[in-house]
């Protein structure tokens, strides 16, 4: 790596020299995109860096940053970043009483944020955390009377001012960082235990932005809308490692609410969403192609068969018959390019999605229709970079070979090891924790189980902790069959059984909106969840679905053996306020083990019914008892069929 | 704080306003100020002349009797157009926005009388028309910008919730930057988040802008919240007028409320 380019700070100068001009940063504002040269945003950051250390910021010093994706935030992060500093995103939407959490752990002095509402939340926590001295906010509107906090208007005044009377301080500042000084500090989300604070340094963010751009040769031509939460690791590494390494332009959107209008208008040529965002683009496309004419209607369904014969094969460059090919540029003119416009996918190179598994149907949609949809695969410990899809190579149940100078392990239990230059350097103050996950040999223990598979990409299949085994030996990775089970849209939640035990058995939640969507098609009448849900028809219906998970099953070798042999369909829906799933929607596996043992024991026997009551907690906090008898339903399992076969 | 903004200079002063339709009085006496930069609230059971009230001061009803002053000049044939051009705007209990029109056009009706260009001028889209447009437009977006509603910009109207479109009212009559804003019932029919949405932004508006406010509200505990003097009024008549404190404690103000037999 050469020197002049090491540092964050560095980068951005490099770019004000070399492309001075060019765009760097856009945001909409009063309704029209204001857009900043490199050359300006590195006059804002100097004087950002130049007024924190005229207020006495010092080096090695952290600098939070809350608010939702603003420019001068992220302008913030380098100013921080100049002055040895190290930037501190935190997630904007949590309570203040997580701030104060987060803020005491990284003994917080300073912070940079947005709005009233930030300003807030941080004089709340306030008391909590005596460290604090500092406030800057972006936004004055409402701010007027506050006191004890500053305007980063007024500290890039004070800054400007420093500068005239110290010219060479920033250049001396920024000449003093190093490429191994840690950069940012992200907390994990906490899902278990509380947040820790992982520590990157400049040169494994810049490590890993490098080899994301050479994998999908982004340059400075290409553009992002900046929209997920800035304390997560995916939005620094797109928004902030590749912003300075490849010099491409990020757009902030004018709000939360406007992203879909913002994407539209700009039509970046490099996106990233999770599977929930292009799961519910498609099914606004859907109902509205319901509600469009006959000829349109024809015309779409017609269009979308062909693609899905041939769309993904053509952009894969694989041969495709002649007809084929005429057929799908007709579609494009038709549908696929229109579709793609009112998507805002229009320039679209390489669109990303990963933290949760997607879909194959929704999957292929895409790339069928020509956007180039790919997974990845990382964590905040390694900088969001161990595996990337290659263009030609991608498959929906994979997330890719190892990323440029990333290598990967699996370990004798199944789990995914990783070790690179992109590896967090530890985790803040918490040398137990760094010596638990990183091993003598510098592997970092992602705590995904995983498997290679015969073109070498990555198989993530569950969290290793949930990973069991089955009585016969063979791997059980609920996660993974349940995921399955949820891609059938009938299917709304599943938990499946069957660790220590000689076969797999499932409960299932219908989806109220399809299934009963599909009740009233039929004539099928039902006047609530239970009663649908005990329907001879819907347990049919979700008896298909579940034969085809175990024709899938059936050729995934190891996997083989977790079958579903029996199901029942749950007679309330799992919820959050009966504990049965966190607030995210995950699944607690032992409450509900605890909870529905009878039905469990049920599926077990040679039962066909149970009879089972459950108290329930109803939206204005009163609760109730549901009785029902459930029926217990035997699905057909299939031979396992070798590997080779199958493809 | 709140109190002193009471203490500003008289801008509204109705002395003993009487209004009737036929037979039937529905304001009697009413005598009252409102100063400068001040939140003004008027309350009272149904039919108590709220509205009418509001209607009198900006020039839809014509009072029998009495005189309204506003900013020092007493006024007389008053109607709705020219208490616009003084400055007063205002929102109404039903909604009254254009459904077919987006929120974007909507709001620069609110422009209307800053409009000075010809027809032909704007016809051509030169000079005056281009600059006029421009600054309007950009008013407007300060505007969506200040209430948040720039997710619904070319949205029709008649396609948003309730409570949006009564953003979209207070949005209009902003558009217009009146001296003076009568709120009718801005809050009426929501629910409690938007209720607390709605306070935040009247008072944004009367700290940001300056503008002073009167507003009628049925929720007393956004009354006493966000006011800073409040009149009661019943049957036409005015019962009691002073701080929140000072009516809460009003026996007369009680016994309406609670429905003592007249």
């Amino acid at each position: 790596m050469e020197a002049k380019l090491a540092t964050f700070p560095r980068l951005l100068l490099e770019h004000a020299h070399v492309r001075g001009e060019r765009p760097a940063t856009r945001e909409k504002d009063l309704g029209i995109w204001q857009t900043w040269t490199w050359a300006q945003v590195a006059d804002e950051v100097r004087a950002l860096a130049c007024g924190l250390a005229a207020l006495g910021f010092k080096r090695g010093m952290r600098l939070a940053i809350i608010g939702d994706n603003r420019p001068r935030l992220y302008w913030s992060m380098t100013a921080a970043q100049a002055l040895g500093g190290i930037a501190v995103p935190m997630y904007q939407d949590a309570p203040a009483a997580e701030f104060a959490y987060v803020l005491n752990d990284a003994e917080i002095v300073y912070a940079i944020v947005e709005d009233q509402e930030q300003v807030d939340k941080i004089l709340e926590a306030a008391p909590q955390v005596p460290s604090l001295k500092h406030i800057y906010y972006d936004d004055p509107r409402g701010l007027r009377n506050y006191e004890g906090v500053t305007s980063i208007d007024r500290l890039q005044e004070i800054g400007r001012e420093f500068d005239l009377t110290h010219p060479d301080f920033y250049n001396d500042e920024v000449a003093r960082g190093r490429p191994g000084d840690v950069s940012i500090v992200l907390y994990t989300s906490g899902t278990t235990g509380k947040p820790k604070g992982v520590c990157q340094t400049h040169a494994a963010f810049i490590v890993s932005a490098q080899g994301g751009c050479g994998f999908d040769k982004l340059d400075s031509r290409d553009s992002i809308l900046s929209y997920l939460p800035m304390a997560w690791v995916g939005d620094h590494l797109f928004s902030y490692a590749q912003w300075l390494v490849a010099g491409l332009t990020i757009n902030c959107p004018e709000s939360g609410d406007t992203v879909m209008t913002d994407l539209r208008e700009i039509g970046p040529s490099y996106y990233f969403a999770p599977p929930r965002v292009f799961e519910n683009l498609l099914t606004q496309v859907m109902i509205r192609m319901e509600d469009a004419s006959a000829i349109k209607r024809g015309l779409f369904r017609y269009f979308t068969g062909v693609a899905r014969r041939c769309g993904a094969a053509i952009l894969d460059r694989k041969p495709v018959t002649v007809g084929d090919r005429v057929l799908y540029a007709i579609g494009n003119l038709l549908i696929y390019a229109p579709l793609r416009n009112v998507l805002g996918m229009s320039r679209i190179r390489v669109a990303y999605t990963a933290g949760a598994a997607i879909g194959p149907d929704l999957f292929r949609f895409y790339r069928s229709i020509g956007i180039n949809l790919k997974q990845l695969y990382g964590s905040t410990e390694t900088c969001a970079y161990v595996c990337l899809q290659p263009d030609g190579g991608v498959k929906f149940d994979t997330v890719g070979q190892a990323a440029p100078g990333v290598e990967i392990k699996i370990a004798e239990g199944g789990e995914v090891l990783v070790r690179g230059p992109m590896l967090l350097k530890e985790y803040y103050k918490r040398p137990d924790a760094t010596a638990e996950s990183i091993d003598s040999e510098g592997f970092f223990h992602t705590g995904d189980a995983g498997l290679i598979d015969d073109s070498g990409q990555l198989k993530i299949i569950d969290r290793a902790k949930d990973v069991g085994k089955m009585n016969g030996g063979a791997m059980f990775a609920p996660n993974y069959i349940e995921n399955k089970l949820k891609f059938f849209p009938h299917i709304k939640e599943a938990v499946v059984f069957g660790n220590g035990r000689d076969t797999v058995c499932a409960f299932i939640n219908i989806d109220m909106g399809s299934v009963g969507n599909w009740a009233e098609r039929r004539g099928i009448a039902y006047s609530g969840y239970t009663d649908l849900g005990a329907k001879a028809e819907v347990y049919r219906l979700i008896g298909e679905c579940v034969e085809q998970v175990n024709t899938e099953l059936a050729r995934e070798g190891p996997l083989s053996a977790s079958q579903i042999h029996r199901f029942i369909i749950l007679h309330k829906e799992l919820d959050p306020d009966d504990d049965e799933l966190t607030r995210t929607r995950k699944v607690r596996r032992s409450f509900i083990a605890d909870k529905y043992g009878v039905l469990i024991d049920a599926l077990y026997s040679d039962k066909n019914v149970q009879h089972i009551e459950t108290l329930v907690k109803f939206e204005d906090g009163r609760s109730g008892m549901v009785a029902a008898d459930l029926r217990i339903e035997e699905v057909k399992t299939l031979p396992a069929v070798p590997a080779r076969e199958a493809a | 704080m709140t109190p002193a903004r009471s203490s500003g200079a008289v801008l509204l002063a109705v002395d003993n306003i009487s209004l009737s339709f036929g037979g039937v009085k529905a304001l009697t006496g009413i005598t009252f100020d409102v100063r400068e930069r001040e939140i003004r609230a008027i309350i009272g059971p149904n039919g108590a002349g709220k509205s009418s009230m509001l209607n009198v001061i900006n020039g839809v009803y014509h009072p029998q009797q009495g005189t309204i002053t506003f900013r020092g000049e007493v006024r007389r044939d008053m109607n709705t157009h020219r208490s616009a051009a003084q400055g007063i705007a205002r929102t109404f209990q039903n909604i009254a926005l254009f459904k077919g029109m987006s929120v974007l056009d909507n709001i620069l009706t609110g422009r209307n009388l800053k409009m000075h260009a010809t027809l032909i001028e704007q016809a051509i889209y030169l000079g005056r028309a281009r600059r006029e447009e421009l600054e309007n437009r950009r008013k407007v977006e300060e505007v969506i910008d200040f209430l948040e509603i720039q997710h619904i910009r070319k949205t029709p109207v008649g396609k948003l919730p309730y409570g949006l479109q009564k953003r979209v009212e207070l949005a209009r009559a902003l558009a217009a930057e009146p001296i003076l804003l009568l709120l009718d019932e801005p809050m009426a029919g929501m629910n409690i988040e938007e209720k607390q949405d709605m306070c935040r932004f009247v008072l944004d508006v009367n700290e940001q802008f300056g503008t002073t406010i009167v507003l009628i509200e049925h929720d007393m505990g956004v009354v006493m919240d966000i006011s800073d003097r409040v009149i009661v009024l019943d049957y036409g008549k005015k019962i009691g007028d002073g701080t929140p404190d000072e009516v809460r404690g009003n026996q007369a103000v009680i016994d309406a409320y609670l429905g003592v037999a007249n």
